[in-house]
């Protein structure tokens, strides 16, 4: 009976081992038990010893190599013993394939040290079909993750914020919070979690704030059948755009669209515009940058954050014409008119309102930037919200802008200009400045939009508004 | 039915099984000439004799490896530990010898056996003699961990452990040996493992509570009451197998959740009866799940500090009153 | 009581029959023929006293005995291939203990030991199929591949286990001849543990309690010198193991390990004091492994002189030329007797091999009986 002597596992962790030293040669007389090399593992140098009784025939890797765990290393047999076969199967490097499969074998049974020892053959020996097949497995169990989950892990982590769990992330930027129970007894009776205020710590929505909430409704059933019917929001297409709603237009708002369509051509444009005093927000800027040359904020950075406050005050406007439905959206992405060789682009901010102005700035140099060498991606700027075009820097001070279909609106935005004006009766000299929005009639009407432009004017001209 | 203390129910329950059993024997420390440390024991030498109620030596680790070994030959042994401090000694055989004996062997042998004996804080006796040590036994699978908290549930849950093939630990406390309550004379009253008892119906908050605990939570709920706020109080009993669906149907009716323990809080029943309500019934939750658990602290000595280790009444009004958001 | 026979006692008589045996093939200046004469009748005369089914018991030893080392052999070889997992402890050298000890046994009598148990269990008459099985893993395996190397039961044999805790059975066995006194029945239970599981306190509560409560079990130390790695002088303070029983006031005997018949008459003595009187013995049974403490040992913490010198005495070595010298044995029959083991391992690995991984949701059956 020939013994083979294959790589043995002296240790729980070895993958490996170095042949230190043969203690026999080739033809020496060897018996169970008896030493017949030095291995050094990952651990010690370890005595191998004989399993067999017989004559080493065969020595098959030299002092100082290498063998995976498993391969044949020398045979044990009698001398006159016919051992071809095992020198074959050792010249074709099968004994070691024949280890590895069984190993595998374990390994598609799931058990954790089968797992184990097939990375050590892995490692050890040629990588073959089976073994790369085997690699993922590893990987998902808390290995380096491969690149394209760290790719989609960004994308990820948005759309976990803007989800809809039983914490909220809102325009306001306040996070809702509220109890498990609260949450899906208000979705059952259909009640807008943002109407109520939690009386639970921290504000937490509780059951008992739905129960009162279920109570007056009661009293008005007509509000909460509409709160029950508002739909939830979608998630877009276009990747990293905001979220949005569709409500039914109401057959008032579809005679209008289709009558004002005809009158006034395929997007009905009306436009309103207002006169700002500047000086806070130029203040506001200056002490900015002042804090941190770096920062190098706009003043169209400033109208950029301003508008996307004012358009979650006014989701109306922040909407979007769609045949039989008005598009409401859930975040402010402002398109930012940018004038490249031949024409002009709006690269997009995505969700505004949460950003800060420094985040602004920086995003909109960069886009501007690419927008000029051309490397914009489609989703840049592809489906924003609201636009704003700016050409106070060619000194225009006033121009009417068009929309940029099928957003709502677009800001037109001049020069800012000292002027004297009349304050507490007096004549004083103001940065002042005049913009002017462009709005679809089918979605926007005279009043909203006026009353759009009140809330952009107010916060533009004192900027702490931003902060309260 | 008659009133008598858990002492004396236990007594019943080992008298009548040892009569219903002659592979049934009972040894421990001073648990035959003594009559028992707590008397529980107390004249079952008289009527048994000294082969089957054995007074064993200060041995813990010994007997308890020599109670595995009667029972995987077909005896029936109940062990009894002076108080579970004292089984720290004897987990070696109890975990590693009387849980797994059956999976190790691929099924081929059944371990009746019952470890008993007082578990928890008993009366200013200090830091090695005030341990609650259910977490401990629960936490590993092929024991069976009971706690009884009326003298009733005290009988019935020990004949049926006393009868179960499998082994089991069997938590008393020292506190509640004289506690009354009415229990059924009838000789095959038994409880079954692994059933909950709703021990007072409620709507607005669930008290999971075991052992010492019951009675402070049920106290704890009439207080409640008073002030307008309905508590269902749970005793799941065993604590392994654990009753969770009973657990898991309050948590839904009530919506808020306080779990009262003598144990220590920290990797305790308590963190695995949230755990279970966090993963059935998130949705089903008003509050975050309060427990109320002995100090994180080894039991001290003097009165006043070991009154604020252990819980109370107050202390689950207080937590009821967090989880319903009141004041 | 009285103890049978003190320790000091017992290892002259142990080294008396070794050096005997070495004297007579010792003396090149003696008349060759004359001896030679003087050897035959002799083996006539031995011959005769020798009945038929001693003959029989006595090969059955020897053909245990080497059973168990060529399993033992073919499990380091599969252990090396990767197909037994885990720790591997074998006993290669200890051979005469387990199958001297469970020859003085009533089939109905109970085993148990420590995590080194595929001798035992050998000789406790489980299936070589059933425990290589067990080693793969397998669904096949004794204890359905959920125990391994270490946790070898056959309720069935009263082969009460492989247990892993360096001491953990010495109080189990103490049970279980509790329960057997208990139940009056007159079987014994044999409980082997290693030298190291002396210093444990569950052999000293065990050993108290049994002497105590006079159980039947026979509490037999296998020393093999080494726990692990820690020599037995450096572990012990009081090295002679079998005066421990002193302590206890236990019966007690120091035995020759690699004698296979010391062992079991030394066990037959104790097997007699448990069925009849309900005593317990303890038997310090000097032996050595030949391999190191598991698959994984380096083996520096003892001289290749050393194991050589032990190997010099090795227990089937020892009684194949005591055999043969009785004219018991001859090459034709040990030819058979390894041939028939050779079959009987190969057997074992082919079923081995065949059987089926457990099925996945055997993980959870067996934590709780109904």
């Amino acid at each position: 009976m020939a013994t083979q002597v294959v790589m043995p596992k002296l240790s729980p962790t070895m993958e490996e081992g170095q042949l230190a030293r043969w203690l026999k040669k080739e033809g020496d007389k060897v018996s169970v038990g008896e030493p017949i090399a030095e291995v050094d593992t990952d651990k010690a140098t370890m005595e191998m010893q004989a399993l067999g009784t017989g004559v080493l025939r065969k020595i098959l890797i030299k002092e100082g190599e290498t063998a995976p765990l498993g391969q044949l290393i020398a045979i044990i047999a009698e001398p006159d013993e016919d051992i071809s076969a095992l020198e074959a199967k050792a010249g074709s490097g099968q004994p070691a394939a024949e280890n590895k499969e069984k190993i595998e074998q374990k390994a598609e049974a799931g058990g954790d040290g089968a797992e184990q020892e097939l990375a050590q053959v892995e490692r050890g020996g040629e990588r073959t079909q089976e073994t790369i097949k085997g690699a993922p497995l590893r990987g998902e169990r808390g290995g380096a993750p491969d690149s394209q989950t760290q790719d989609r892990r960004p994308a990820q982590d948005s759309s976990e914020a803007s989800g809809n769990g039983s914490s909220v992330s809102t325009g306001e930027a306040r996070r809702l919070i509220v109890s498990p129970i609260a949450a899906r007894m208000a979705a059952d009776a259909g009640i807008n979690l943002r109407t109520l205020t939690g009386s639970g710590p921290s504000g937490r929505i509780i059951k008992r704030d739905i129960e009162a909430a279920i109570q007056a409704g009661d009293q008005q059933p007509e509000k909460l059948a509409r709160a029950a019917e508002r739909p939830a929001y979608q998630q877009p297409e276009v990747e990293g755009a905001s979220a949005y709603r569709d409500e039914t237009m109401t057959q008032m708002r579809q005679t209008i669209a289709r009558r004002l369509t005809t009158s006034l051509g395929p997007v009905p444009h009306f436009f309103l515009t207002t006169e700002i005093e500047m000086d806070q927000a130029a203040e506001m800027r200056r002490r900015i940058n002042e804090l941190d040359p770096q920062l190098k904020i706009s003043i169209n950075d400033i109208i950029i954050k301003v508008a996307a406050a004012a358009l979650i005050q006014h989701p109306q406007v922040n909407a979007s014409f769609q045949d039989k439905n008005v598009r409401y959206y859930e975040s402010a992405d402002i398109g930012v008119a940018v004038a490249i060789e031949d024409g002009l682009i709006t690269p997009i901010v995505r969700a505004a309102e949460r950003k800060t102005l420094s985040q602004i700035a920086g995003e909109v140099r960069e886009l501007a930037e690419r927008a000029r060498s051309r490397k914009l991606r489609p989703e840049e700027y592809t489906g924003a919200t609201f636009s704003i075009s700016n050409l106070g820097m060619f000194g225009i001070d006033e121009f009417t802008a068009v929309i940029n279909p099928p957003e709502a609106a677009i800001l037109a935005v001049g020069a800012m200009t000292p002027k004297p004006v009349v304050r507490d009766g007096e004549i004083v000299v103001r940065q002042l400045m005049r913009v002017t929005m462009s709005c679809d009639h089918r979605v926007v009407d005279g009043a909203t939009g006026a009353r759009f432009l009140q809330t952009f004017k107010r916060i533009l001209e004192n900027p702490l508004y931003l902060i309260v | 039915m008659a009133v008598i203390t858990m002492r004396e129910a236990l007594n019943q329950a080992l008298r009548e099984e040892m009569q219903r059993d002659e592979t049934i024997f009972l040894m421990g420390e001073e648990v035959a000439e003594y009559q028992g440390a707590y008397k529980v024991t107390k004249g079952l030498l008289d009527e048994f004799g000294d082969k089957r109620v054995i007074d064993s030596p200060i041995t813990e680790l010994g007997f308890a490896g020599l109670g595995v070994g009667a029972a995987m030959v077909g005896l029936r042994p109940v062990i009894e530990f002076m108080t579970f401090n004292f089984s720290i000694l004897a987990t070696d055989q109890i975990i590693n010898s009387a849980a797994k004996m059956r999976y190790m062997s691929g099924g081929q042998f059944k371990i009746p056996i019952v470890f008993r004996g007082p578990n928890g804080s008993a009366f200013q006796v200090s830091s090695q003699h005030s341990q609650a040590l259910e977490s401990w036994y629960a936490h590993f699978p092929g024991l069976k961990v009971v706690m009884p908290s009326t003298p009733a549930d005290a009988k019935g849950l020990l004949k049926s452990a006393i009868r179960d093939d499998n082994p089991v630990i069997f938590m008393e406390q020292e506190r509640m040996y004289g506690n009354k309550g009415e229990v059924p004379e009838d000789e095959d009253f038994i409880i079954p493992l692994g059933v909950a008892d709703v021990k007072r119906e409620g709507t607005d908050a669930t008290i999971i509570a075991r052992s010492l605990t019951v009675p402070l939570a049920l106290k704890a709920a009439e207080e409640l009451e008073k002030q307008g706020v309905s508590c269902e109080v749970i005793d799941p009993r065993t604590l392994r197998p654990l009753d969770i669906e009973t657990i898991i149907n309050s948590v839904k009716k009530t919506n808020r959740v306080v779990i009262a323990e003598e144990s220590h809080p920290f990797c305790g029943i308590g963190a695995e009866l949230s755990a279970e309500i966090a993963e059935r019934a998130f949705d089903f939750l008003d509050a975050p799940v309060r427990r109320v658990s002995a100090a994180d602290v080894p039991m001290p000595y003097a009165k006043n500090l070991e009154r604020e280790a252990i819980p109370s009444v107050e202390k689950i009004v207080a937590a009821v009153k967090e989880v319903a958001y009141l004041d | 009581m009285s103890k049978q026979s003190t320790p000091s006692k017992s290892r002259a008589g142990a080294e008396e029959r070794s050096s005997t045996s070495v004297m007579e093939t010792a003396t090149p200046e003696a008349d060759t023929a004359e001896l030679q004469e003087q050897h035959q009748e002799k083996k006539k005369e031995q011959k005769s006293k020798i009945d038929e089914k001693e003959r029989d018991e006595l090969l059955r030893l020897l053909y245990q005995m080497i059973l168990i080392r060529r399993f033992e052999e073919k499990s380091a070889e599969s252990y090396s291939l990767g197909k037994i997992g885990g720790f591997c402890h074998l006993y290669i050298g200890q051979e005469a203990v387990a199958v001297g000890a469970i020859a003085a046994l009533r089939s109905d009598d109970y085993v148990l030991t420590s995590y080194r148990d595929h001798g035992h269990a050998l000789a406790k008459g489980m299936s070589p199929d059933e425990i290589m099985a067990e080693l793969y893993g397998k669904a096949g395996g004794c204890s359905a591949g959920k125990g391994g190397s270490m946790h070898l039961f056959d309720v069935n044999l009263n082969f009460l286990g492989g247990h892993a805790i360096v001491g953990g059975q010495i109080p189990l066995g103490t049970g279980i001849a509790f329960a057997t006194k208990y139940k009056g029945t007159d079987q014994v239970t044999l409980c082997f543990f290693g030298e190291a599981a002396v210093n444990q306190g569950a052999f000293h509560e065990s050993l108290n309690m049994a002497q105590l409560w006079k159980l039947p079990c026979i509490y037999i130390c296998e020393n093999n010198q080494y726990g692990m790695g820690t020599s037995l002088e450096r572990a012990m303070s009081l090295s002679d193991v079998s005066q421990k029983s002193c302590a206890y006031d236990i019966a007690g005997e120091f035995v020759d390990g690699m004698d296979v018949l010391a062992v079991r008459d030394a066990v037959a003595r104790a097997v007699e004091r448990g069925r009849k009187n309900n005593l317990p013995t303890l038997l310090e049974v000097r032996t050595y492994r030949f391999m190191g403490h598991s698959m994984s040992d380096p083996g520096n913490y003892r001289t290749r002189a050393e194991i050589e010198k032990h190997q010099e005495r090795d227990p089937i070595k020892l009684f194949t030329s005591s055999l043969m010298e009785k004219g018991i044995l001859d090459d034709k029959v040990l030819g058979e007797i390894e041939s028939r083991v050779r079959e009987e391992v190969e057997h074992a690995v082919r079923f081995a091999e065949e059987s089926p991984e457990p099925a996945p949701e055997e993980l959870y059956t067996d934590v709780y009986t109904d």
